[in-house]
């Protein structure tokens, strides 16, 4: 499940998270959110295409879990989980080949007066946070927003930092960070959850 | 993609595309700021040489939606009118760097030649061109029609094709670019096409294009068409006469009220009748066929808006001048998030 896939001879790629490190570190981040929000009144997480949705969806169930745990209080994970595209608010659109936009889909309740938990995969420079910023502020406006990754690399270009943090990577800038969630990666056919670095041999 | 000059040489995977991202743009119209700041700073000059009101107002909305900065060049009043040439037209927009150019035009050809010339670097988007085609609408009628087929077959849009539907396209095919257009996107989609029109508004060479064709409306209607498309008669492109009169015309190939209540009659309770507009009331369509709920006349205005943005975001934005950016920088923006 876990073995990493065929490579380019010339690059090098290691396993630094595998399944039950992501779920023991989204477990963590769900309490620590649970902590920060003092419950889950008025929270909404909002996950950012593509790995940042199923990640939050993941955090919703183990926050409803949690929530249904400790006050008996049961919660649809789905009433507080949204998708927020950030494609049309990137400050790089003209320096990549045209991305199409993904759909934007907030709960119900919406995000006026609500504390907005973003949750993306890798924070890295931090423009991507940049840009759900600006996007949200088109959408509503929430009583405070946080931020939570699975990993941070570093080398942020903005004055950016996350809440809420799966597992701190010190990276190297010619490295890069792949994450693969069940959800939407297939590697080889098969469904894998992991975190693995590639860099040059 | 670098121009839309044509849906001939779209591809499928294209049209698939332009449509998807409409569907996005069209959550954003339905949204308290109805504004994305994808295309700042980058500027689409509306150059009609033709009258217009809803493709000129679409395209302008369509722009600003978008953040982009819109100059609309109307001809009448322009130094067109006093013999300027289409080529120092265009190279006056270029030298005001114009990004897009959205055109118009009385001769077929005419966005071709300022998108193969060296004239100008901008993206061209074709608004019409003589009775050659008119892209942007084919599309939002595809974009409508396939709307439409998601909504009662219970499936998402996003991704699907219009493949197994049967359109009628009725009327003045012979001056009609929207005819032309939207039968290439519809084949390239998938569905099949029907065109009803009096022999002499058929144009020579129509029976190699991939349709059916019938003079018969009747005929046509009880073949049981998901849409049927009517063409407006475009009497200031008429130099000959076509048929014997308006009101035989209006009997014989209008969507009149009898009609619509033959829809009825053979069961087509899901069939929709389209119009891109400006509608002669009275003579192609009726009043009570323009105005009845099976109309989608003012989705596909809703709609036009939405395919335009999607059209120029996807001209737009994306890198035009690769190698402008060093290989160095490339490999690690490529990796940021």
């Amino acid at each position: 499940m876990n073995m990493p896939a065929p490579r380019p001879e010339s690059v090098v790629s290691r396993v630094v998270l595998a399944e039950a490190d992501i779920d023991r570190a989204l477990t963590r981040i769900a309490h620590e959110i649970l902590e920060a929000n003092k419950g889950t009144t008025d929270l909404v997480l909002l996950g950012i295409p593509r790995r940042g949705y199923p990640l939050a969806q993941r955090l919703a169930a183990k926050i409803a879990a949690a929530e249904y745990q400790s006050t008996g209080i049961s919660l649809d994970p789905s009433a507080i989980v949204g998708q927020l595209d950030v494609t049309m608010f990137r400050d790089d659109l003209r320096h990549h080949p045209t991305r199409p936009p993904l759909p934007t889909q907030l709960p119900p309740s919406g995000i006026d007066n609500k504390v907005v938990v973003l949750v993306d995969d890798v924070l890295y420079s931090g423009r991507t946070i940049r840009a759900a910023l600006d996007a949200l502020v088109d959408l509503g406006r929430p009583r405070a927003v946080r931020l939570a990754v699975l990993v941070d690399r570093g080398h942020r270009e903005l004055p950016i930092r996350a809440d809420h943090v799966g597992k701190n990577l010190p990276t190297s800038s010619v490295e890069k960070v792949r994450v693969h969630l069940a959800e939407i990666d297939a590697v080889d056919g098969h469904d894998v959850t992991e975190v693995i670095i590639e860099g040059p041999a | 993609m670098r121009h839309l000059l044509s849906t001939r040489d779209l591809s499928r995977q294209d049209a698939i595309e332009i449509l998807d991202v409409a569907e996005e743009m069209s959550a954003v119209g339905e949204r308290e700021i109805k504004k994305l700041p994808a295309l700042r700073g980058r500027t689409v000059v509306n150059l009609f040489f033709e009258d217009s009101t809803r493709t000129r107002i679409s395209f302008e909305a369509a722009a600003k939606r978008l953040s982009a900065d819109v100059i609309t060049f109307a001809v009448k009043g322009s130094s067109v009118s006093k013999g300027e040439s289409l080529k120092d037209t265009a190279q006056t927009l270029e030298a005001m760097s114009a990004d897009a150019v959205v055109i118009r035009h009385w001769a077929s050809g005419a966005p071709a030649r300022l998108a193969t010339s060296d004239w100008i670097d901008a993206a061209v988007i074709n608004a019409g061109d003589g009775m050659h085609e008119h892209p942007t609408q084919a599309l939002l009628d595809a974009f409508t029609l396939r709307r439409h087929w998601a909504k009662i077959s219970g499936v998402p849009a996003i991704g699907s094709d219009l493949s197994s539907m049967a359109v009628t396209i009725v009327g003045d095919v012979l001056h009609s670019r929207v005819a032309r257009s939207n039968l290439w996107l519809l084949k390239t989609l998938g569905a099949s096409v029907t065109l009803v029109a009096p022999p002499t508004l058929v144009p020579v060479g129509a029976e190699a294009w991939p349709c059916r064709i019938t003079y018969d409306l009747d005929e046509a209607l009880a073949a049981r068409p998901d849409a049927v498309m009517m063409l407006r008669l475009q009497a200031e492109r008429m130099n000959a006469a076509f048929f014997p009169s308006t009101r035989e015309y209006s009997r014989r190939w209008g969507f009149d009220d009898a009609r619509l209540a033959a829809l009825d009659t053979h069961g087509l309770e899901h069939t929709v009748i389209m119009h891109p507009g400006p509608m002669n009331r009275g003579l192609e369509i009726s009043a009570g066929a323009a105005d009845s709920p099976r109309s989608t006349v003012l989705a596909q205005v809703r709609n036009g808006v939405s395919v335009r943005m999607a059209a120029l975001y996807l001209l737009l934005s994306g890198e035009h001048q690769a190698t402008s950016v060093p290989a160095t920088t490339q490999l690690t923006q490529e990796n940021s998030r």
